[in-house]
């Protein structure tokens, strides 16, 4: 088995085809699933927004 | 009662990035300037002054060094400092590392400097540091990794915002580039010298895999991490598509390290390993443009604001100039293309488009957002950032319009054959043909110096403005 790896000509299509179906997963597993689970992954986007209190907090202290 | 501290100033370690976010424009200054002086030598070579150690030469990887790493790198310590602190809801980890990783980062871009005026250079493009320096990078860079990943590991949100996936591809993958393209021997222990352990075609493919790696993680991977926080930030709406940003992330992670082989077309590379690079690049388009709109179409709905906000006009030029930069890049990679491009000026006026149009303006942009919010107070003047917008955009395009011209005149010349089979210009005449391309090539390097001269200075009034009213703040609190 680790001989034949260690050809080029065997390894390097392996090599292509694990990482193109590990892609592939990937973005199977970001657009798979119902509307439901769309949503959930979009509601990630609005992880900056979640700390904007603390600005608003700075704000109202120092105009207090 | 007055509190003049803010509450996210309290919540996080903001002076570790204050002083990153000012050595930043301090190198860009510095790196900006030497860049232009090293393009009026090219255009008026009188310039050099028999002085050996401000020659093109050596001045160039001094300029290279304070406007990648000490410029870029400073912007990506200081965003990436404040983007996972902000996302994770989390105070930075790491102590004394901290602080450590920032002596660190500007003794290495001086010890650069130092050594490359005074003949010092491994010879490798972006990687001229001398083994010693090599190290201390190796050290600041696995302290910066642990910092990093230590806060995120004591995060209170449950998921690692998208951002933070593209700073940390950069951390690991800088380091990985870092140690294996620096593998080498030093010709003695007390000695600056040292030689590679690779030669040949094997060095040049290690130095080319470390080259576009670098243009792909430090100066690609790393930058959209800022454009996925502060452009979402800035414009005051979430991301257009998340999901598309995680395909983002993937697809350019799994294409970028198999594309450095498109820098040694016809050369003695195999013929097989250089197509491989050019067929990655050219499947590298669809990540890069998927990301380009997803940042643009982030303000869908919202396109009034480019009127008003010049803060949002450096984003958004910024992602178009990324668009552009990155169509151009794998139309030079086809091997055709590259057989006309290739050591002309168009590959000098493509990396400006990407460094100055795409890098330069996505920092510039996030430095004036970052800046009012770390000093707790308001921009000096929201008009010298439009003087800035203006000076910085002028510059980049009279640049790479000159480098074009020049760089397609030089393929076209040097392939040029006369009746006879002979080569029909010398190369000499070749040189002569660029000359009024280098002085606008210089002329635009002028504009952009300039813009950045008045970022400094509107920097450096937000900066006052703010540790006055700090300062003001506690002496009326200490009063009540």
């Amino acid at each position: 088995m680790l001989s034949w790896l260690a050809q080029p000509e065997n390894s390097k299509p392996l090599g292509l085809l694990i990482f193109f179906i590990t892609f592939c997963l990937i973005v199977l597993w970001v657009y798979a699933g119902g509307k439901k689970r769309g949503e959930q992954m979009e509601a990630h986007k609005n992880i900056p927004f979640l700390d904007d209190d603390l600005d608003q907090e700075a704000k109202d202290k120092s105009n207090g | 009662m007055a509190a003049s501290v803010p509450a996210a100033a309290e919540q996080y370690d903001y002076e570790i990035i204050k002083k990153f976010v000012v050595m930043a424009i301090v190198w860009a200054v510095v790196g900006m300037l030497v860049g232009v002086y090293i393009a009026s030598e090219l255009a008026w070579p009188f310039l050099n002054f028999d002085i050996p150690y401000i020659t093109f030469g050596r001045f160039r990887p001094v300029h290279t060094g304070a406007v990648i790493f000490g410029f870029g790198g400073s912007a990506l310590f200081a965003t990436s400092y404040y983007v996972v602190q902000r996302t994770c809801q989390a105070r930075l980890w790491g102590g004394g590392l901290v602080p450590f990783t920032f002596w660190g980062w500007q003794a290495i871009i001086v010890l650069a400097a130092i050594s490359y005026v005074t003949g010092y250079s491994q010879g490798r493009e972006y990687a001229e540091m001398e083994w010693p320096i090599d190290i201390l990078i190796e050290i600041v860079w696995v302290c910066y990794m642990m910092i990093y990943i230590g806060t995120l590991m004591k995060r209170k949100q449950p998921h690692i915002y998208v951002a933070n996936w593209f700073y940390l591809s950069f951390i690991l993958a800088t380091a990985l580039l870092h140690t294996f393209n620096n593998l080498a021997v030093p010709v003695g222990l007390f000695t600056m010298k040292s030689y590679s352990l690779f030669s040949g075609v094997q060095d040049a493919m290690t130095q080319w895999w470390y080259g576009h790696n670098a243009v792909g993680f430090f100066l690609t991977a790393a930058f959209l991490g800022m454009m996925y926080y502060f452009v979402p930030k800035h414009a005051g709406r979430p991301v257009y598509s998340y999901r598309l940003s995680i395909v983002h992330f993937w697809a350019l992670s799994f294409m970028y390290m198999w594309v450095g082989t498109h820098h040694l077309h016809w050369t003695a590379l195999p013929d097989w390993a250089s197509t491989l690079g050019a067929t990655f690049s050219i499947m590298l388009l669809l990540p890069s443009w998927g990301g380009m709109i997803n940042g643009i179409m982030t303000l869908s709905g919202a396109w009034d604001k480019l009127r008003t906000d010049y803060v949002m006009r450096f984003m958004i030029v910024a992602l178009s100039f990324y668009g552009m930069s990155t169509f151009e890049g794998p139309l030079m990679s086809l091997k055709d293309v590259n057989a006309l491009s290739h050591y002309t000026d168009w590959t000098v006026g493509h990396v400006h488009s990407g460094a100055l149009g795409w890098v330069a303006m996505i920092s510039f942009g996030s430095l004036y957002h970052m800046i009012p919010r770390l000093w707790n107070t308001k921009l000096f003047s929201d008009k010298l950032v439009g003087v800035h917008f203006w000076l910085a955009t002028i510059g980049v395009l009279l640049y790479i319009t000159a480098m074009w011209i020049s760089g397609i005149s030089q393929g076209l010349m040097w392939r040029a054959f006369d009746d006879f089979g002979n080569l029909q210009y010398s190369f000499v005449e070749s040189v002569a043909a660029m000359h009024p391309f280098y002085a606008m090539r210089a002329i635009g390097g002028m504009f952009f110096l300039s813009g950045m001269c008045v970022m400094a200075y509107n920097a450096y009034r937000t900066i006052r403005q703010g540790v006055r009213a700090g300062v003001a703040g506690q002496t009326a609190a200490a009063a009540a």
